[in-house]
């Protein structure tokens, strides 16, 4: 097997705040593979986005980045400046959540899809211009010609999303780095957007990092799937082995809080307590105060990532039944 | 969300409540010293101001005459001290004058809302486009000079900065449901106003008027500079420095530099307690 | 588009038209016979002058009579005779006009110049630049023009004698050398205001979402920054250069006072003084003109430099 396309080794990475530093991201080992599509699930301030933007390295000034992230064999924190803009343009494409406050409110649609192609590949307006339009036409964006004069406010949210792909793909980009690409839009356009994605990758071939909190539509879309809670990644798995040989005592926590069409009658569980930042977080598993397995030894003693089930899991009682709330 | 907004949200939805503010007790400390002095001018100057003095003209800082003395040979100290209460009465008649018209103008746009918000809003657009210094020379020119005179014109010119902001913090007010509520009740219109929207809106208006004061200083200290507001031999700090212009082209900057210092660190102080109060009392910075 | 151009261009016509009557009206309001500020100069009044006065300004017939002949008048360009100044106000104000302006324009280059060029610089290298940048431009703000200019003056004039410290010259080394003193202190003030709005808004775009995105695609930064940075930030940056150097109009009348420029500036302050309401009225017109009509003039341009402004927005 060849090596991973991207790999994250013990990844931290520490932000200032009001003059000291917090710990935002524990410990994420993660890999993707070539043409895989590998989806990073957990609630909001799990540091999974956070994740996502260290791969890129686009942090705010003063942030400690701690671990190695590799890219198809180039050392990412080590890469200098110059090194750091060609592999932004061209390895990598990242989608985010907003489109209205990611795509510059006073450029045209038109400026905002050939920017990168002009500046940073220096391929003439005219033919960045043909080739963005094709692409608009393939993210299914109707009268391309007229949307390339228009400014983001005179399109809908659905369709600025379809923007944002149309602009990531004429990257021609490696992976794509996708942060909660459809959670800022309507229920009806959400699903369109992700099979334009979908169909999109499946055609080219691309790794995928899919950012999301929806566990279901990551196993939809996702060939592994990849837990975090509080900083750290609990759990990495085939998707399909999901739902049956989860091993996580949160993944299963997760997988039975939320509504399943399929499983009807079947009560609902809340996981109780409330979510840990991981700064909060102390010496032993970060989710030993919300879990019903815990023992004492999970209140003192950190566990990594090891083989459980079909994946791997940082648990020190592993196991796929259900966990009694 | 950015970056930056997710490092943001790290800090904690609650506004930091500053324990200690010492840049605005310094600032608090200048403007209480200053009013101390203006008070007690006629027994801390060591000089009558108007005193003039053949034999010192000139004189540079010394054990008598701490900071020189001017043209004529007046002590420059004792004109600064002295200076202190017309040059801070007049602001504080601008702020005064402009805070309660202004405020009562917001309110009352606020309150009643379309066509009588209309005219107000409309009648400050206009005041608006005159600029203070020149509502001040047209007054000027038709009373003739004093200090009288410009601070009325001061005044009015002032009303549209103090009403513009404070009409849609009340606006913002009259809108929360209490407002309603209080109507159910019963409650008569002047007490709404005087006992529930003037104390929710007290500390903006506070927070107006003090950096407003430092603006209204320097503006009638122009007015003064120009020879339109207060009159020789008054001792008065932007007469002050205009009488001491002269001498500035022969190498004489001292009247000039202290009466300047000082209208300029009165100013700061007034702006920082301003921002220090805005800090405090609206949870933001200015 | 058009409709927000006609709204703002009525209110302004609005605004002027209420001013007009204001200025002009304000002789009503003087105590006693307005004839005696014709005059000017506060002399006892000589029942003669006074009464051709009278005839010749029509000071019998209705205000309203009065008000449209003064107004008809001024919007032919003719502001009457100036009886203080026994000369007509256009003359008086044809000689002095070129100076004022000239004296405005070099302030609102500096103003521009060194308002944005020390924000931007402010906020796109932070830190212990960035505090010291904006404690100057906050303490620029409290120091009033007539006192940095006669600072100016002692220094750059009277010790260095780098510049003239008072007086006009004339042509382009005249201007230089007369005018450079003057118009630093008219821009004093304003440069600290421009140059923080300016850092604001440019720390607020660089810390954008859409900045973030143009980094992500690696685009260099020079081009992150001009093209969406000061793109997006130069909205409020006009808009506030453009309210900085309306207000430069009225501060003039200090800053020729104190440099002894003659202009349009130091004639309404000695009118004033000799109490020649005619040449009062006539220089307060020109400036409460140019100043609504500056500040609408930057309404529109802001609006310009927004596409969100004029077209509406999906609803």
């Amino acid at each position: 097997m060849s090596s991973p396309l991207l790999s994250l080794e013990g990844l931290g990475l520490e932000l200032r705040v009001d003059g000291s530093y917090r710990s935002v991201i524990h410990q994420v080992d993660l890999t993707v593979g070539r043409g895989e599509a590998v989806g990073l699930v957990g609630e909001s301030g799990s540091g999974k986005s956070l994740t996502a933007r260290s791969v890129l390295r686009l942090l705010p000034p003063g942030a400690r980045l701690r671990g190695d992230i590799r890219f198809d064999g180039m050392p990412v924190p080590q890469s200098g400046s110059s090194a750091l803009r060609t592999f932004r343009s061209t390895e990598i494409a990242m989608i985010f959540q907003d489109p209205r406050a990611h795509i510059n409110p006073v450029r045209s649609i038109g400026d905002f899809l050939t920017e990168g192609l002009v500046t940073t590949r220096g391929l003439p307006r005219r033919q960045a211009e043909a080739k963005v339009v094709a692409l608009l036409q393939e993210v299914g964006v109707a009268d391309a010609a007229r949307r390339m004069r228009q400014h983001p406010h005179e399109l809908s949210g659905g369709l600025l999303q379809r923007v944002m792909i149309a602009a990531a793909l004429a990257a021609e980009p490696k992976l794509l780095l996708a942060d909660e690409p459809t959670t800022a839009l309507d229920v009806t356009t959400q699903a369109e957007v992700m099979a334009i994605i979908d169909e999109a990758r499946a055609e080219r071939g691309l790794a995928m990092l899919f950012i999301t909190h929806d566990l279901e539509l990551a196993a939809a879309v996702c060939d592994r799937i990849a837990v975090m809670y509080a900083g750290s990644v609990v759990e990495d798995l085939p998707a399909g082995a999901l739902h049956d040989r989860s091993a996580h005592p949160y993944t299963r926590a997760l997988l039975a809080s939320r509504p399943s069409i399929g499983e009807r009658g079947g009560s609902l569980r809340a996981i109780p307590g409330r979510p840990l930042s991981a700064f909060e977080v102390g010496a032993g598993c970060a989710f030993a105060p919300r879990c019903s397995r815990a023992q004492e030894t999970c209140r003192t003693q950190r566990p990594s990532l090891s083989p459980a089930g079909k994946g791997s899991a940082a648990c020190l009682f592993p196991g796929s039944e259900a966990p009694s709330v | 969300m950015s970056t930056y907004q997710i490092a943001g949200a790290l800090r904690g939805g609650r506004r930091r409540v500053a324990v200690a503010d010492p840049v605005m007790t310094a600032a608090g400390c200048v403007v209480a010293l200053v009013v101390l002095v203006a008070l007690l001018a006629p027994l801390i100057a060591p000089y009558d101001p108007n005193a003039v003095d053949p034999a010192a003209v000139y004189a540079g800082p010394s054990g008598a005459h701490w900071l020189g003395t001017d043209d004529t040979g007046r002590d420059i100290l004792s004109r600064l001290i002295h200076g202190a209460r017309p040059s801070l009465i007049a602001p504080a008649a601008v702020v005064l004058l402009a805070t309660a018209a202004g405020t009562t103008l917001a309110i009352a746009a606020a309150w009643a809302g379309g066509w009588v918000d209309r005219v107000i809003s409309g009648v400050l657009d206009v005041i608006f486009g005159f600029p203070g210094l020149i509502m001040a020379v047209v007054a000027a020119t038709i009373f003739g000079p004093g200090l009288l005179v410009p601070v009325l014109a001061m005044s009015i010119a002032y009303v549209p900065l103090i009403a513009r902001v404070l009409r849609n913090s009340a606006l913002k007010e009259r809108n929360l449901p209490y407002i309603a509520a209080l109507q159910l009740l019963g409650t008569p219109t002047w007490r709404i106003w005087l006992r529930h929207l003037l104390p929710n809106l007290l500390p903006i208006v506070t927070v107006q008027a003090t950096v407003g004061f430092g603006y209204a200083l320097l503006d009638i200290a122009a007015i003064s500079f120009i020879g339109l507001g207060a009159q020789p031999p008054q001792a008065e700090w932007g007469l002050m420095v205009s009488s001491g212009y002269p001498g500035i082209l022969s190498g004489q900057a001292g009247q000039v530099l202290y009466s300047g210092i000082t209208i300029v660190v009165i100013v700061i102080a007034f702006n920082l307690l301003g921002s220090g109060l805005s800090r405090k009392l609206l949870g933001e910075g200015l | 588009m058009s409709r927000f151009l006609l709204t703002r261009v009525a209110g302004l016509v609005i605004i002027l038209a209420v001013a007009s009557v204001a200025i002009y009206g304000s002789m009503l309001l003087a105590p006693g016979d307005p004839a005696t500020l014709l005059v000017g100069g506060g002399k006892p009044p000589n029942p003669e002058l006074i009464a051709s006065i009278h005839r010749e300004y029509h000071l019998d017939d209705p205000f309203a009579v009065r008000y449209w002949r003064w107004l008809t008048g001024v919007l032919q360009g003719d502001f009457g005779p100036s009886l203080a100044y026994r000369d007509s106000v256009n003359h008086l104000l044809a000689e002095r006009i070129s100076n004022t302006l000239t004296l405005v324009g070099y302030a609102s280059a500096i103003i521009l110049l060194v308002g944005i060029t020390l924000g931007t610089a402010g906020a796109l290298r932070g830190g212990r630049f960035e505090t010291s940048a904006t404690a100057i431009s906050a303490g620029a703000m409290a120091v009033p023009t007539f006192v940095i200019g006669a600072l100016l003056a002692y220094v750059f004039g009277v010790r260095l004698s780098w510049f003239a410290p008072s007086g006009s010259g004339s042509g382009i080394s005249g201007a230089f050398r007369y005018l450079t003193l003057p118009a630093v202190a008219l821009a004093f003030s304003w440069i600290g205001y421009v140059a923080q709005i300016t850092r604001t808004s440019v720390r607020a775009e660089l810390r954008s979402e859409h900045v973030e995105t143009a980094d992500s695609r690696g685009i260099p930064r020079p081009g992150v920054i001009r093209r969406h940075v000061l793109r997006n930030a130069s909205g409020p940056i006009f808009a506030v250069s453009g309210i900085a150097i309306a207000g430069l109009t009225a501060t003039t009348a200090v800053v020729e006072k104190a440099f002894g420029i003659s202009g349009i500036g130091a004639l309404l302050v000695d009118a004033a003084a000799k109490q020649d309401l005619a040449t009062v009225q006539a220089i307060s017109l020109i400036m409460v003109a140019s100043f609504v009509v500056l500040n609408t003039l930057v309404d529109l341009v802001t609006a310009l430099l927004d596409p969100r402004v004029l077209k509406g927005r999906p609803s």
